[in-house]
């Protein structure tokens, strides 16, 4: 499948989101067809390889979610986005549809408290758990203090 | 004749304590105050001033220093690529051990901790139980600038800026990393200071010579 072919499924499928580029290709979604799209790509695209999950603090636009899904075979890959909306923290887990969003996910939380609904395992990966906050959200204060040593 | 009941012990959690002075108060106060020494500092004492007495201390001082310093070990303590930098050290081109050092892989044999890397706030506990476990009388030398202060990091999250938030510290080695000669500098500099170390434990004036 090229990347054209690709983009002409995806318009087809999913009238309300974005598609462009060819390597790889930028596909920007709604919210509530996060996981249908997910799927709808492990299963007609062929991205059967998860290569990543991340997210970035656009301020007051509120939070986005990032995540590359690859087909290995086709050299196909997408760079799917979805902005949650202003103070908004949830967003639809991928772990039931890929196993190695799992750890992904779980650092997400962690670093942007991102609740990421049907995780079946949801706490925090890197810090310890009674860390308060998360630190890669921008409004994170940078000296913010770490009792017993800051 | 009745049997008292043992004190049950309660295995100490990180999280439950409330700061550093909290946890040190559990790990560095003896139940019936530390016996030995305080015997032995009056015993010191007395002997010091006897007429002529001085004369006997400071040798013995000498010599006990003289045997601290020749035979520091070093337990192997890594944390960052200041490792790389401290491992060459202690291999045969730098080699630590014509200065009676021996990287030693326990704590509770070792005289002196090299911090050598970033410490990140999860790892503070557990090189805080490390230098807990070292028998006095132990030195500590920060290497590198992550030891030192933060370093690069200093503004991180994660970060403790300055391992001597978490241990005191005698040497300080600059340099990011620094190189084998600058710890290499550094042991000795705390061996001039192991030199002037007091019977009762207290530090020396600095050296104008060598510091």
């Amino acid at each position: 499948m090229t990347p054209e072919q690709a983009r002409t499924r995806i318009a087809e499928r999913f009238p309300a989101a974005q598609a462009a580029g060819d390597a790889p290709i930028v596909v920007t979604l709604p919210v509530d067809a996060w996981a249908g799209f997910a799927r709808f790509a492990k299963e007609t695209l062929g991205c059967g390889y998860f290569s990543f999950l991340s997210a970035v603090d656009w301020k007051d636009e509120g939070l986005e979610v990032v995540a590359k899904i690859d087909n290995t075979d086709d050299r196909l890959s997408l760079l799917v986005k979805t902005r949650l909306g202003p103070g908004v923290s949830a967003c639809p887990s991928l772990t039931p549809l890929y196993r190695g969003a799992d750890w992904m996910e779980r650092e997400c939380y962690d670093m942007f408290g991102i609740r990421l609904e049907g995780h079946p395992d949801l706490r925090r990966i890197l810090l310890d758990d009674d860390w308060v906050g998360h630190p890669l959200l921008k409004s994170y204060a940078v000296d913010t203090p770490h009792p017993p040593y800051r | 004749m009745a049997v008292k009941d043992p004190t049950p012990r309660i295995v100490p959690v990180w999280r439950n304590f409330k700061d550093l002075t909290d946890w040190e108060a559990l790990h560095q106060t003896r139940p019936e105050g530390d016996k030995h020494s305080d015997l032995f500092v009056s015993l010191t004492e007395g002997i010091h001033n006897f007429p002529g007495g001085f004369a006997v201390t400071t040798v013995a001082d000498a010599f006990l220093n003289w045997a601290r310093k020749s035979s520091v070990w070093p337990v192997t303590f890594g944390l960052a690529c200041c490792a790389i930098e401290m491992m060459a050290t202690f291999a045969s081109r730098f080699d630590v051990e014509r200065l009676g050092m021996v990287p030693w892989a326990s704590p509770r044999h070792a005289d002196l901790m090299i911090v050598s890397g970033t410490v990140t706030i999860k790892m503070a506990p557990m090189l805080k139980r490390i230098y807990d476990q070292m028998p006095d009388p132990k030195w500590a030398v920060s290497m590198g600038s992550c030891a030192n202060s933060g370093g690069p990091f200093r503004h991180g999250y994660h970060v403790v800026k300055g391992v001597d938030r978490v241990i005191p510290v005698d040497v300080y080695v600059p340099g990011c990393p620094p190189p084998p000669e600058s710890l290499l500098n550094g042991l000795l500099l705390l061996q001039d200071q192991i030199s002037h170390f007091r019977r009762t434990g207290a530090r020396a004036e600095p050296n104008p010579k060598v510091d």
